[in-house]
């Protein structure tokens, strides 16, 4: 039996002493394209943090692909939100990139001519080829995204997480990002991604996760999202987008 | 070597160590830890002498490194705990160890060599004085060889860890992630920032410790867009601001380590106005060169439409002060730019296109 690619047990988590997740108990079969729905902070980011490890949660358990996260390292890849990190830093987009080799090569290693040419082949999948060179503060929003997303895939993973990758892009790298999630699924990868559009989920992801803090329900989209669900995520505020 | 030779490599020695840390202080925004670290050694070094009674024991730095880590732990404690945004944290940290050591200092210590003036100030020129003795041969000042040694460290862990603080520095969490603990990280440059301010504030003060460590980064990060080349022009900066504030205090007679800390901030201004990237001499010159070429643009714009109505009478330079609401000065400026620019001829007062002004024009009108 193959482990699912993520299970997460009995997890809650507080920042002091406010709940930010509550008793989260969720299995992530692979090969899913699943998206995390639910207002804004709901504990979208904190339940990617606390998978990944960057969050101490105060109970429960995490599980990648049957095994604690730090034994499974190099098997995820993650996309941070675009907004935490300095686009003013000295580097460019090929360095952005090659740092997604850095799990792979481990300490002190140097990126070598292997991972050069897959920073550059993830540059050219993303349709970022001629900006290599550039300096990151001169990409538009859209292609800071487009960087992020191939820094993680020269993460050569087979989980990916991914925090709001559509949020101020433009349209056409909205479409290039859903091709390249449809991609990743088809190679088998599981792809989980935090998402606020209600109206495209439909379209781009076949499972949904829909939380507020408590995890209302998981599953395939049509069976997450009905109106009794986002009424309990969002209050009435949501009824308009079930049409 | 002369003692001048040695106050110059020396100076040149501390300036290499403090820029290396300096250049992650500065990318991290946590320039004013180098502040607080350098000023907050003070109360370690007191403290350590009073335990230990010797004012050349090796432990005195060792208090005085510990110290530096405890303003960091405690710092991101007050930040961790209470909220407070980092600089306000740093800022309610060190001066209250900086104070403990001062009042220590003056209660109970008055007649030892441990004032405040040279804690903050230091005096390189007594460099040479010191001498590092091995085997009864004399090796140059103690401060040479003691920085040279943290130097060679700092260098060390630079090449080691060049990739790992890149990350950890430019995205923490991606860091985390893959297994670079950026806590661990962080606290390793910290250590290095205080065993260097430790180092280096006996031969030069701490006031040139914090110049050193965080005016040659600013200056570098003006000046280039890559973290390889900041690292190597805030190296040069910084030993170009020592030479150059030596020569400074010997033509002046004035303090060296305050010669050099000015000499930074020179090298800092002068990138401010010059930097060919961002300096503000370079924008506003930018800004004014397109400004003109603009005006350039519609002046072109505008003999088109009056070619293609055949009224040359408009197509004047009187009449540009009046239909584009110029002042004359500006329209001879922009007629004289356009000129040479080769986008139009000029006929005594006419103006005529040329084929490259209609080209413009025309684009400009696409666009
Ligand atoms: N570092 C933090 N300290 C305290 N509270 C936090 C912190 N980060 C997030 N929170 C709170 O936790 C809740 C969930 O945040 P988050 O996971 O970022 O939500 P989402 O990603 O769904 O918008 C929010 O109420 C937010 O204010
Ligand atoms: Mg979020």
């Amino acid at each position: 039996m193959t482990p699912p690619a993520v299970a997460v047990k009995d997890l809650t988590l507080a920042y002091r002493d406010t709940p930010v997740l509550w008793d989260i108990d969720i299995t992530i079969p692979q090969g899913v394209l699943l998206a995390i729905v639910g207002p804004n902070g709901a504990g979208k980011t904190t339940l990617i943090k606390a998978i990944l490890g960057l969050l101490k949660p105060a109970a429960g358990k995490v599980e990648i692909l049957g095994k604690p996260y730090q034994q499974q390292i190099k098997k995820v890849g993650y996309v941070p939100q675009r907004g935490t990190v300095d686009w003013d830093f000295p580097t460019d987009a090929l360095d952005v990139v090659l740092m997604g080799r850095y799990g792979h090569l481990g300490w002190f290693k140097r990126p070598g001519k292997k991972d050069y040419a897959l920073a550059l082949d993830a540059l050219d999948r993303v349709g970022m080829a001629d900006f290599a060179s550039r300096q990151i503060s001169q990409l538009s929003g859209g292609q800071q995204q487009r960087i992020f997303l191939a820094r993680a895939l020269v993460q050569d993973a087979q989980i990916y997480f991914m925090d709001e990758p559509f949020v101020g892009v433009d349209a056409a790298t909205e479409k290039a990002i859903v091709t390249l999630l449809k991609e990743l699924r088809k190679q088998g990868k599981t792809v989980i991604v935090v998402h606020h559009d209600l109206q495209t989920l439909k379209e781009y992801f076949d499972w949904a996760l829909l939380l507020n803090v408590h995890q209302i329900a998981i599953g395939p989209v049509e069976e997450v999202i009905t109106s009794d669900n986002l009424r309990k995520a969002y209050g009435g505020r949501s009824a308009f987008f079930v049409s | 070597m002369t003692p001048q030779l040695e106050i110059i490599i020396t100076a040149c020695i501390v300036s290499t160590a403090c820029v290396i840390p300096g250049v992650f202080l500065i990318l991290r925004r946590v320039a004013l830890m180098s502040d607080a670290i350098s000023h907050a050694i003070l109360m370690g070094i007191v403290i350590m002498f009073f335990i230990v009674k010797d004012l050349h024991s090796p432990l005195l730095m060792i208090g005085a490194v510990a110290t530096g880590i405890l303003t960091v732990l405690l710092t991101e404690w007050i930040i961790q705990s209470k909220r407070l945004k980092e600089d306000a944290a740093i800022g309610l940290v060190f001066p209250v160890f900086f104070s403990i050591g001062v009042i220590l200092i003056s209660r109970y210590a008055g007649n030892i060599h441990l004032d405040q003036d040279a804690v903050l100030l230091g005096e390189i020129a007594f460099a040479p004085f010191n001498r590092f003795l091995f085997l009864g041969r004399d090796l140059g000042p103690v401060a040479m060889w003691s920085m040279g040694a943290i130097l060679v460290m700092n260098l060390g862990l630079l090449l080691l860890f060049y990739k790992e603080l890149k990350l950890a520095t430019f995205d923490k969490a991606l860091a985390a992630t893959v297994g670079f603990s950026p806590v661990l990280l962080y606290y390793g440059l910290m250590t290095t920032v205080s065993i260097t301010a430790v180092g280096a504030f006996d031969a030069v003060g701490s006031i040139l410790v914090v110049a050193l460590m965080i005016t040659p980064p600013s200056t570098a990060y003006l000046l280039t867009d890559r973290l390889s080349r900041m690292i190597v022009l805030s190296v040069l900066i910084g030993i170009a601001s020592a030479v150059s504030g030596y020569v400074m205090a010997s033509l002046l007679d004035a303090s060296i380590a305050g010669s050099i800390a000015t000499m930074t901030g020179a090298a800092f201004l002068i990138a401010l106005f010059f930097s060919p990237k961002q300096g503000l001499l370079t924008t506003y010159l930018r800004s004014k060169h397109q400004k003109t070429d603009f005006a350039s643009k519609m002046l072109l714009v505008q003999l088109m439409v009056h070619e293609d109505q055949q009224e040359d009478f408009e197509t004047t330079v009187t009449h540009m002060v009046h239909h584009m609401d110029w002042s004359i000065k500006f329209s001879k400026k922009i007629a004289r730019y356009s000129v040479e620019k080769g986008y139009i001829t000029r006929n005594q007062d006419q103006l005529f296109l040329t084929p490259l002004g209609r080209e413009v024009a025309r684009a400009a009108i696409v666009h």
